[in-house]
């Protein structure tokens, strides 16, 4: 190839404008490689949905721990956890607020409210005083069935309700996480 | 456009300064000889990006590096190609740290005025190899974690604070979380700001003292846009293409097994440290600092040195010289030491397990969905398929083989000197080995005669385990012709016992329907064995099994000897209740003394167990190994 600029004869600006084109361009593909290839590997969580045992039933309590007097109790929602490379066999992936009532037959009904607000993600405080679920980030209040009590309450929704099943003795619960901020449930996957 | 570009170089007047960026001097215009400098600054941009985008993925601590580099080459979509890029540009870099040092010495650019630009320069040489020092630990596989251990430990040589600097460096008296956690803030950290400052001291003392150029000039001067720079853009072009050639054709960087302290690795620095290594092992042991230490460091004083010997008459041409032969020094080192690693079949064969293991622990974490908190080499400890082997080679290969080897592939060999009479072809038939195989352990000998010394495969002493419990192996042991061979009885006292006998006496003279009933009893004892290999052949032949299992009692009298599923005070030969079986083989390997194995015939088999010679653990590991052989594999 020959690199050096003579003496400016005719053609010469075309000569220089397609040197400047060719190393622009070239400059443009040494650039684009590695960030290109950065950013591809960057974007990877965007692309893969990992399963994370959403939707899943797991036992969570039993019901000799959960009193049939309608008052909330937390529980700790224990799977196997895959994190990036680490797989864990046991261990806690969140909580929830299981609540019994009698209604004289049976084991009664067991209502299971994740404790994520769904407002912006914080852990909502049941408070006995108040009989009702309260968020210390916001102020954001709920009824103890989870349903907004008030309408100045900044949460979009009420308390995200799980599907419980009673299998004998034990209360198993479809664990599930939602997006937060909007007034309809979209779980996360 | 135009009047934005305006407002913007009014506010930061940034034509200026790319004029003045572009329009350099070139005394006697572009070359290709000056490219080196900008393929430098393109590679190390690179690093940084692409280091950069793998920080997002590293996770610095023992349990977790390889597992996070793990995630990054197998997990991650493109994760090997980026990690590939870094790998090899990081190899192409100091492949061009000797190039443009290569010019401006030859080319004189480093004479006064430019002294200091050259020290910046020989500073940032030592900062790329310490770099390439640094990120190479940071997958915490096997390669890299003894290569490492071992320039660390040659630091602890330094003159008096040797200990004191191998503890600031490893972060403690062992390699640990603290070690990667140092690395990873000078790989990623403090070496590259380092690197920067320097990279700007070194371009504006460039700018400031311009261009040496090779003389005579055969052009006009030019400026530095469009000519060298299309020059410097096809050279660093051609600098990625190699590096995406070598990363498309490994598929990335290696990620060997992970660091385990317990495991042995043929530790290796990267090809660019090679010279050095080899070069250590010239000195003898109270001499290594010479080696490891002050001569380098000589070697490094003079190169700064340069350009005040250059002030010397002759000093131009000395330094040629001397870099001339530093580097034929090291290129005839770096082929040394690969040449020696070429002709060393133990070197080989360790690359080999170690490929191995590593292969195991991809497919490990594959196949399990994850890798537990404890980490990689936690699990790769608790596999039978990467542990059976090695307990095989070194506690039972002395007397056992599998398969003709040691379990990890390895023949056993001793030296013998041979007797009158002996040839090739009567050692191979003693040694159960081929005339081929014994010329090509013996290169050196031409003919045997009396009192040549010779390399031949070990004698077997104890049965081949390869297939043990399988229809294939009983089969074999049940054949007339084989079962006194070395392959079973032959290496042991019950070479004579009365099971040799029954089946050399007996056998031959079955009738058909024996010899019918003698197959359904391989298969029976087989089934016995409960392999995960045979389970479709075991349940597919049940009733013939069922058949074996009377016949074992009944009509061929197995059961005269051998107990088989009740308890049989009369017994003298191993049970054959579940034998093969991984709880069978536990007792066994546990303690063959018990009467349920060989009792007090036993013969010679320690009682690996019971004598706390292996872990249960371990036992198990062994035991879950030998079952685990394709059924392709059993003889």
């Amino acid at each position: 190839m020959k690199l050096s600029s003579g003496p400016v004869v005719p053609g010469e600006p075309r000569r220089i404008f397609f040197k400047a084109a060719a190393a622009a361009a070239i400059g443009g593909v040494l650039g684009l490689v590695p960030v290109l290839t950065g950013v591809w590997v960057w974007l990877d969580p965007v692309r893969r949905r990992t399963h994370s045992g959403a939707g899943a039933f797991l036992r969570v309590a039993t019901l000799e721990s959960l009193p049939a007097d309608g008052v909330p109790r937390r529980f700790a929602v224990v799977a196997e956890k895959i994190d990036a490379w680490t797989r864990t066999p046991q261990t806690p992936v969140g909580a929830v607020y299981l609540r019994r009532t009698s209604d004289g037959t049976g084991p009664g009904k067991v209502t299971a409210l994740n404790v994520v607000c769904p407002h912006a993600g914080c852990f909502v405080d049941y408070q006995a005083s108040r009989t009702g679920y309260f968020c210390p980030c916001h102020n954001s209040t709920f009824a103890v069935n989870g349903a907004i009590d008030m309408p100045s309450s900044p949460s979009p929704r009420g308390l995200d309700e799980l599907a419980v099943e009673i299998r004998g003795r034990e209360i198993w619960v479809q664990f599930q996480n939602f997006q937060t901020g909007r007034a309809d449930k979209v779980a996360l996957s | 456009m135009k009047s934005l570009f305006d407002w913007l170089d009014d506010r930061t007047g940034w034509r200026r300064i790319a004029h003045e960026a572009l329009s350099e001097n070139i005394p006697g215009g572009a070359r290709w000889r000056y490219v080196w400098g900008s393929t430098l600054t393109f590679a190390l941009v690179a690093q940084f990006v692409t280091g950069m985008f793998l920080w997002m993925y590293y996770s610095p601590s023992a349990t977790s590096a390889w597992e996070s580099v793990y995630h990054i080459q197998h997990v991650a979509a493109g994760g090997w190609f980026l990690r590939g890029l870094h790998h090899y540009m990081a190899q192409a870099m100091s492949i061009l740290l000797v190039l443009h040092l290569l010019q401006v010495v030859i080319d004189g650019a480093y004479k006064a005025p430019r002294e200091v630009n050259w020290w910046f320069g020989v500073g940032l040489l030592f900062l790329t190899l310490a770099l390439s020092l640094t990120g190479y630990l940071l997958p915490w596989d096997q390669k890299g974690y003894w290569a490492t251990k071992v320039s660390t430990n040659l630091a602890a040589l330094t003159p008096f604070v040797g200990p004191e600097v191998q503890r600031l460096i490893v972060g403690g008296a062992d390699y640990g979380h603290h070690t990667l956690t140092r690395f990873f803030a000078l790989h990623a950290g403090v070496l590259p700001a380092a690197t920067v400052a320097l990279v700007v001291g070194h371009v504006a003392l460039f700018r400031r003292h311009g261009i040496t150029p090779k003389r005579p000039l055969r052009k006009p001067d030019a400026a530095f846009w469009p000519d060298q720079v299309l020059a410097d853009a096809v050279a660093c072009l051609a600098v990625l293409a190699t590096v995406v050639f070598f990363t498309v054709r490994h598929h990335g960087a290696e990620l060997s097994a992970p660091a385990d302290p317990s495991e042995e690795y043929p530790a290796r620095p990267e090809w660019y440290f090679l010279f050095l290594f080899q070069f250590l092992k010239y000195f003898s042991g109270h001499t290594e600092v010479w080696g490891a230490i002050i001569i380098p460091s000589l070697l490094a004083v003079v190169l700064g040195a340069m350009p005040l010997i250059a002030r010397w008459r002759m000093g131009h041409r000395f330094n040629l010289v001397f870099l001339g032969l530093l580097l034929a020094g090291a290129g005839f080192l770096t082929w040394q030491a690969r040449r020696e690693d070429r002709g060393n079949p133990e070197f080989q064969m360790a690359v080999q397990r170690a490929e191995r293991d590593a292969a195991r622990a991809v497919s490990l974490v594959q196949q399990s969905g994850g890798i537990p908190p404890e980490g990689a080499a936690a699990m790769l400890r608790q596999d039978p398929l990467t542990q059976g082997p090695k307990l095989f080679a070194r506690n039972c290969a002395s007397c056992h083989r599998f398969d003709g080897h040691d379990g990890l592939g390895q023949a056993r060999t001793e030296e013998i000197t041979a007797a009158t009479g002996d040839t090739w072809a009567s050692l191979a038939a003693a040694r159960s080995s081929s005339e081929a195989q014994l010329r090509a352990m013996n290169p050196q000998v031409g003919t045997v005669a009396a009192g040549t010394k010779l390399r031949v495969p070990e004698l077997i002493s104890a049965s081949d385990l390869a297939g043990f419990g399988s229809r294939a192996w009983l089969a074999g042991m049940m054949d007339p012709a084989q079962i006194a061979g070395l392959h079973f009885y032959g290496g042991t006292k019950f070479k004579d016992g009365k099971m040799v006998k029954y089946v050399r006496e007996k056998v031959p003279k079955y009738s058909p329907a024996q010899r019918e009933q003698l197959q359904q009893v391989i298969q029976a004892v087989s089934a016995e064995a409960q392999l995960p290999a045979q389970a479709e052949a075991d349940l597919r032949d049940a009733a013939g099994i069922e058949a074996g299992r009377k016949a074992l009692r009944e009509s061929l009298g197995c059961t005269d000897c051998h107990a088989f599923r009740r308890p049989d005070e009369d017994a003298t030969a191993p049970d054959l209740t579940g034998w093969g079986s991984r709880e069978w083989l536990v007792g066994m390997i546990t303690d063959p003394t018990h009467d349920r194995f060989y009792g007090k015939r036993n013969d010679r088999m320690p009682k690996f167990g019971r004598d706390g010679v292996l872990s249960p653990l371990a036992v198990g590991q062994l035991a879950d190994w030998l079952r685990s052989a394709p059924a392709s594999q059993s003889r």
